[in-house]
């Protein structure tokens, strides 16, 4: 057993600190969450330039070949700055999906590209009947004769597509054969966002990201990996996915945590700072031992997402999804109830990690689909 | 014990939703049903309906314009109308400065401005919190200082709920700074056009404006502005504090449980509707039989007179049940809690919906909903006040 973190994570870690701190003021936050494309090209060039892009991507494509810890440290740092430009579903998942199952010639020809900043990618799953449950999939794709044989047409819906406007290629998850919420019979798709037939309608999501609604019709995709065994494929990748956004909502309340402690520290209250009063105290140390909780599951989950055991993985996948709901409602809501009406306010960060944390709390899956989940496997 | 409404409340309740009916138009009721957002023109639309009606101010004294209703009849119409997604009223005046204003002001103060709040051409605010004192409210700074027949206004008040409306603010300031804190706080009636007072918008996590900081600087007040005795306004506020907290949550929380209910009816989950899945099927019976204990205990209270600790109870109780209905509305709605459209909660948004239509206040209200447990007076002091008065610690 050993939790400690090696020399090249603690220098990554302090790297993307350093980055939060020089880039990620509140007020300049703010500002790329109002600008038109919500993030910043600038940072992204950044990150592709310190190695973050690469870090989990293979070496033999331009990745340095980092495993989940690594990322696990730097969905942490990001989560600590509110960090808004599209990590996650660019490298984490898209990259997780070209990896797990690409051809040869898709990771050739993308892999490298993600690796420099060239390339950005979303995941399209949701619909509208389909909640939590990535095998409800009513979208379809029919193979198409003008691609001799390895071209779909792609038709149907897809909803809050995280940052789908941004995304060059948009990975979408249709049904070539079976019935609705069949495992079976669902393949996925890498499409152009430019593609014939695609209409997207853009939107800010509320805590400060980008999403969009795809309307599909006839849209050319190929497929990614085997088709018919897209269900494997997304437990796969989604289950990477969570243990990265169960480190981002580490990194966010820590930072709750910290804020709130020093905020009883200094503001005074019938004459005394509301640190000397015991209801809060008691509230503060619930507090940190949410973060704690939390922090341990972030790290078991992170050492057990390869694991080959099936239920094992998938197990402790859902536990640490339903840790993080936990610890983040009690975390984000205390935090916003012990800064008073100044927690309220759009003008102090606590509410934004608030929001961030509630709508991680829904991604992929809320504490009730995962309790269901863990009791099924 | 009778647990039953008599015959001639059940007449009452027919009477009240008689009127709501024949008053409260379609286009009003859509806005309230789908928690879009009201403008000051809504609530003053049907607070001159209840006026015609008689019924705006029914807890006034008779004389005043008030209605010798018992408290089941005041429980019954305050509960219709949320039912029935009438606006709610505007607390400010009716509820809030008018009781003071009857019980400690003047004849003159009386005549001068309780006929306006009647008829809602005069929109009150309330100065209590300022940006050093909270839950601490008798720590406050805002001096007012005697200048011939005036009081001079320095200082800043926070929180202030539609003071971008209102016409006249209530205000606790500081006249004294001997003795305990409580000792020199004086109440006092101030015109939001005089010269000096600011008021610039707070925006809230849900992106909304609904309150204000208020600031004075070297506003002028005439004497005559002053409720009751100088020093003596603590004793005010306390008694103000007690109606704000006193009212009624069970039409409002039933509401909320219609709409979580007419959620989960719509939404999917695993091709059946999200009601039928047992654990979210169990969140709501929950909820539900919170509600009805709520409800129990609130109609046991009814009987008392004036509002005591149990206001402080009923706070606690109802507000963690109003954040509980909103959070469970936000998982009901699942991704389509994200999209963030302020658009999209005006009535006439003339865009397709993104996802279901009643999806897009359902993250908006969770969010606004967390100052319930800071307002009126914290969830934590709410439990000071009961351990002191009730249990005696």
């Amino acid at each position: 057993m050993d939790f400690s973190l090696s020399e090249e994570q603690q220098l990554l870690k302090d790297s993307v600190q350093r980055f939060v701190r020089e880039e990620y003021e509140l007020e300049a936050r703010r500002k790329l969450v109002a600008s038109d494309i919500g993030y910043s090209e600038e940072h992204w060039a950044k990150m592709a330039e310190l190695g973050w892009l690469a870090l989990s991507l293979p070496e033999e494509y331009g990745g340095i070949g980092g495993g989940p810890v690594d990322t696990m440290v730097l969905m942490e740092e990001l989560g600590r700055g509110l960090v808004v430009e599209p990590y996650l579903t660019s490298v984490v998942i898209g990259g997780g999906f070209l990896m797990a199952a690409g051809s040869k010639e898709q990771k050739t020809e993308l892999l490298p590209k993600l690796a420099a900043g060239e390339l950005k990618l979303a995941f399209a799953y949701a619909e509208r009947q389909s909640r939590f449950d990535l095998n409800d999939v009513e979208c379809t794709a029919e193979a198409s004769a003008e691609g001799g044989g390895d071209s779909y047409k792609i038709s149907g819906h897809k909803g809050v597509v995280f940052h789908a406007a941004s995304a060059d290629k948009i990975i979408v998850s249709a049904r070539t054969s079976g019935g609705s919420r069949d495992a079976d019979g669902i393949t996925l798709f890498l499409i152009d966002n430019n593609a014939d037939g695609l209409s997207r309608r853009d939107y800010p999501t509320v805590d400060g990201l980008r999403a969009s609604e795809l309307e599909m019709d006839g849209v050319a995709g190929t497929p990614l990996g085997q088709v018919g065994g897209g269900a494997a494929l997304m437990d796969t990748v989604v289950g990477q996915a969570i243990a990265a956004i169960c480190a981002e909502a580490v990194g966010c309340m820590d930072v709750l945590q910290e804020t709130t402690n020093e905020y009883l520290k200094t503001r005074v209250q019938f004459g005394v700072p509301l640190s000397k009063f015991q209801v809060l105290q008691h509230r503060m140390v619930d507090m940190f031992m949410e973060c704690e909780q939390a922090r341990s599951m972030t790290y078991m989950v992170n050492l057990k997402v390869d694991e080959a055991d099936k239920v094992e993985r998938e197990k402790a996948i859902s536990a640490a999804k339903v840790q993080i709901g936990n610890s983040g409602r009690y975390v984000g809501q205390q935090s916003v109830q012990l800064h008073g009406g100044m927690g309220m306010t759009d003008e102090l960060h606590v509410g934004h990690y608030f929001k961030r944390l509630t709508m991680i709390d829904t991604m992929f899956g809320n504490k009730d689909h995962h309790l269901k989940r863990y009791a099924d496997l | 014990m009778d647990m039953n409404f008599h015959p001639e409340d059940l007449a009452f309740r027919d009477e009240v939703r008689k009127f709501i009916g024949e008053n409260l138009p379609n286009d009003l009721r859509e806005k309230v049903r789908r928690g879009l957002h009201l403008g000051k023109e809504d609530f003053e639309f049907w607070q001159k309906k209840l006026n015609d009606r008689g019924w705006f101010a029914p807890h006034w004294p008779i004389e005043l314009g008030g209605v010798a209703w018992s408290s089941t009849q005041h429980y019954l119409f305050q509960n219709e109308q949320v039912e029935a997604n009438c606006p709610s009223v505007m607390p400010f005046g009716v509820r809030m400065v008018a009781p003071v204003i009857f019980t400690y002001g003047t004849d003159e103060q009386k005549q001068r401005f309780l006929p306006p709040i009647l008829d809602s051409s005069v929109w009150w605010c309330q100065g209590y919190s300022e940006p050093g004192s909270g839950s601490d409210l008798a720590s406050l700074q805002t001096k007012a200082v005697r200048d011939g027949d005036h009081y001079v206004i320095n200082g800043t008040k926070t929180w202030t709920t539609l003071a971008q409306h209102a016409d006249w603010i209530f205000c606790l300031v500081r006249t004294s700074s001997d003795g305990k804190p409580q000792e020199g706080i004086s109440f006092l009636l101030i015109d939001m056009k005089s010269p000096g007072i600011e008021v610039t918008p707070i925006i809230t996590i849900d992106g909304s404006h609904e309150v204000n900081s208020v600031f004075f600087t070297d506003v002028r007040v005439p004497l005559k502005n002053l409720i009751g005795e100088e020093n003596k306004g603590w004793t005010y506020a306390k008694f103000l504090l007690l109606f704000e907290r006193s009212n009624s949550l069970t039409g409002g929380l039933k509401q909320q449980l219609h709409r979580l209910k007419t959620v989960a009816a719509a939404e999917l989950s695993g091709g059946a509707a999200l009601r039928d899945d047992s654990a979210f099927a169990a969140r709501v019976a929950d909820y539900e039989v919170q509600l009805r204990t709520y409800d129990a205990l609130e109609l046991r209270t009814l009987g008392k007179t004036e509002p005591g600790a149990e206001a402080s109870y009923l706070k606690i109780l109802g507000t963690d049940l109003q954040q509980l209905a909103s959070e469970l509305t936000l998982q009901a709605v699942s991704y389509y809690g994200n999209p963030s459209i302020r658009d999209a909660l005006v009535y006439g948004y003339n865009e397709p919906s993104i996802g279901p239509e009643y999806a897009a206040p359902a993250a908006p209200q969770y969010f606004n909903y967390r100052k319930t447990a800071i307002y009126a007076g914290s969830n934590e002091i709410q439990r000071n006040i009961l351990s002191k008065a009730v249990l005696g610690m």
